[in-house]
């Protein structure tokens, strides 16, 4: 059987960046763009996790970037979704496009 | 020696009663001010008596010529070496001799206003100006600096302009002291300028080393600045004609004397202080100041200076003839006073004999200021009795007000130079210092005295005899104790300060001057003064149409001199149609139209460009995310593609 090299997981990888990109620019739901935010986030994770296992197998410093980004995600999705709730307590809806007070 | 303290309190004690009642006059002093700035002023006085005694007859004489002392010098700004502002003390006869004039006359103001001025709102912030202003003269005829002069002499033109607008709710007052400040701050800047050309020439700011490089006539400085010209006179010349214009405006002598008549505003104290006996003879003191470089130097200046001061003396006598405020009439024989003085500076020579003008100058300074301030604190004492400036509101006070009857009468004695009051002394020697050096000035001077006598005794007649009173309502009586006394004070002065023999202690170069008496010489003026005086009698003394059929019979010449020779309305049209229209009308329309106008296009601009890109700031989070992700991918291209 193949052995998945580099450029396949960095495949994956950027598919998964533009995926959450993409979700992040179309979805009109707050809930569902924060979730395109972890896609992006997870597609960075695969990205440093390829990169020690490949070019410096004796190193861990990818390892433990990964493991510091999965645990500020975690307190990003608290705050994220903290905001969700106090945006619709008075909005009464977690639509991006009915909160557009911030401008000029 | 000179003791540096004493002389150094002179000053500073009026600058610590301006301070101290400018600061807490109005609320802790409130009733005390006046009597406070008097005590401080009666201790400057004795200060200044005490050193003149000392300068004059204990130290001041080495080898039988009078030495300048400089007891003090705190440089103050040095801008190179030798040329610096010095903070100084100069102690010479001249100075001494004005410490004594303006300490007194100041004191007799400050008594004087304590009755005059009792009652008014502002009575503590009055005697703090008049602090301020007596701290400012006597500091300008101590400096030892041209620059420490320039400054006391803005200082005194400060305190006048608050004076003479003291009635702030007067608007005559108002434009007299806007007038006042604007003339004379324009004949400062021919000051300035003159100060800059004298110190450029002679590389430095002190009085002293001053005179002596450009008196040598040998030394580098006198012949660079003798060859370097500018429009047809040396740089020298320039200079020293830009002092005295300086000096012009200060003293009131045509064509810049038209301040001195509006500045009669003031309450009548002030124009006695002021306007009469101290800050309006700052010129001549400036001049007299820097007599060598004058006499010696630029005669040519010298000879000018004559002249102004003779035309100012007669125009001014001419005027005084017609006009009816008494204070007016007062201002322009206070104009034609210092106009005398001016001419015996300018027809003196240095040193010796012929140096007789300059003592002349100098002893009718100090003449005047008694006789003067005594004319006007007594006009104040008639004002304070009658309520009016007018003459035709007056008439037969004789009876009301025997104390500034007698010694009113002492002044204008005095004035119109009639033996042996103390002008008649002056007065003659200037005359005999004109008839021995330019006898066209002499007999412009002896007119002048005639005029002088008859616009006096015109003045005195309409004051005290020719109707008879009509008081109006209940009569508050001459006034009170402390404005009698400077009066007598004044008039024992008047009439005995012309029997100091001036020229033992004042003189140009020093040295004591004898003074002749020559009896014939004196026979004409003295009768001229006389003529003068029987005119004024014959048509003033009672009531009679005689005054206004010759005013008819005089036709245009005396419309011409009741308007003042319209040299007012001659300023005013320079300044309103010709400078308004040619100058201040296309400044104003560049100024809009130009200068704001840039400034409002870059306004226009920017508001412009911000209208057409607030609308990127639209609130909508996924347009922010488009921009951000635009922008990286921006740089990403150009990273990988530019600028690897």
């Amino acid at each position: 059987m193949m052995q998945p090299g580099l450029y396949h997981i960095l495949f994956i990888s950027a598919a998964l960046f533009f995926i959450g990109v993409y979700g992040f620019l179309t979805r009109r739901n707050l809930i569902t763009m924060l979730m395109s935010i972890e896609l992006i986030l997870n597609s960075v994770n695969l990205n440093f996790i390829a990169f020690n296992k490949y070019l410096w197998p004796g190193k861990l410093d990818g390892l433990f970037f990964t493991l510091f980004i999965i645990a500020i995600a975690a307190a990003e999705a608290a705050v994220a979704i903290a905001i969700i709730i106090n945006l619709y307590r008075s909005h009464q809806s977690i639509d991006v496009e009915n909160a557009e007070d911030l401008k000029y | 020696m000179p003791n540096a303290t004493i002389i150094a309190l002179i000053p500073l004690l009026p600058l610590a009663g301006f301070l101290l009642l400018g600061l807490f006059g109005r609320k802790i002093f409130k009733n005390s001010s006046g009597l406070i700035g008097t005590a401080l002023l009666l201790t400057s006085t004795v200060l200044a008596l005490y050193t003149a005694y000392e300068y004059f007859f204990v130290y001041g004489k080495v080898d039988g010529v009078y030495q300048q002392f400089i007891p003090m010098k705190l440089t103050w700004l040095e801008f190179s070496p030798g040329v610096s502002i010095d903070m100084g003390m100069a102690v010479d006869s001249i100075s001494v001799m004005m410490l004594v004039v303006v300490t007194f006359v100041s004191l007799m103001v400050h008594i004087y206003s304590l009755g005059y001025m009792k009652g008014e709102e502002r009575f503590s912030t009055y005697y703090a100006f008049l602090g301020l202003f007596t701290f400012s003269m006597l500091g300008l005829v101590l400096s030892s600096n041209i620059f420490q002069i320039y400054i006391f002499w803005e200082l005194v033109g400060v305190s006048s302009f608050l004076l003479i607008g003291f009635y702030y709710d007067k608007p005559s007052a108002v434009a007299a002291s806007k007038k006042a400040f604007i003339v004379t701050r324009f004949a400062d800047l021919g000051f300035l300028v003159g100060i800059l050309i004298l110190s450029n020439s002679s590389g430095t700011l002190d009085f002293n080393t001053m005179i002596a490089t450009l008196t040598s006539p040998d030394s580098d400085a006198v012949k660079t600045a003798a060859t370097s010209s500018f429009l047809g006179a040396s740089a020298l010349t320039w200079g020293a004609a830009l002092v005295f214009i300086g000096g012009a405006g200060k003293s009131a002598m045509f064509p810049l004397h038209i301040w001195l008549p509006d500045a009669m505003e003031g309450p009548t104290p002030i124009s006695a202080l002021i306007h009469a006996a101290t800050m309006v003879v700052a010129g001549v003191y400036l001049v007299a100041r820097l007599f060598p470089i004058y006499a010696i130097t630029v005669p040519a200046v010298l000879e000018i200076i004559g002249w102004v001061g003779a035309i100012s003396a007669i125009i001014a006598a001419i005027i005084a003839c017609t006009q009816t405020d008494i204070k007016r009439v007062l201002a322009y024989s206070t104009m034609s006073q210092i106009g005398y003085m001016m001419f015996a500076l300018g027809v003196s020579k240095y040193g010796g004999e012929s140096g007789l003008g300059y003592t002349a100058s100098m002893f009718h300074l100090f003449t005047h200021a008694m006789f003067k301030a005594l004319l006007f604190l007594g006009a104040g004492a008639v004002i304070h009795y009658v309520h009016s400036n007018e003459m035709k509101d007056m008439g037969g006070l004789r009876k009301y007000m025997p104390i500034t009857h007698l010694t009113f009468l002492i002044a204008c004695l005095a004035i119109a130079g009639i033996p042996p009051f103390a002008g008649f002394f002056s007065k003659e020697e200037i005359l005999l210092a004109a008839y021995q050096n330019n006898t066209a000035i002499y007999w412009v001077a002896l007119i002048t005295s005639g005029l002088t006598a008859f616009y006096m005794f015109r003045l005195y007649f309409s004051i005290f005899w020719n109707k008879s009173h009509h008081t109006h309502g209940e009569s508050h009586g001459e006034g009170s104790f402390v404005m009698m006394l400077p009066l007598v004070l004044l008039g024992i002065g008047a009439a005995a300060a012309g029997f100091i023999p001036f020229g033992e202690f004042v003189s140009s170069d020093g040295n004591p001057l004898e003074s002749h008496f020559h009896l014939q010489f004196s026979i004409a003026p003295v009768a001229l003064g006389l003529a003068g005086i029987l005119a004024a009698l014959w048509l003033y003394a009672k009531q009679n149409d005689k005054p206004a059929k010759l005013a008819a019979s005089l036709g245009s010449l005396y419309k011409a001199a009741y308007h003042k020779f319209y040299i007012d309305d001659i300023y005013l049209f320079i300044t309103k149609r010709i400078l308004f229209n040619l100058v201040g009308r296309p400044a104003a329309w560049f100024d809009r139209n130009v200068v704001d106008g840039l400034i409002n296009l870059t306004g226009n601009t920017t508001q412009a460009v911000s209208e057409g890109i607030k609308k990127m700031q639209s609130g909508k989070v996924q347009q922010y995310a488009i921009y951000f992700l635009s922008g990286v991918i921006i740089l990403a291209a150009l990273f990988i593609y530019i600028w690897r």
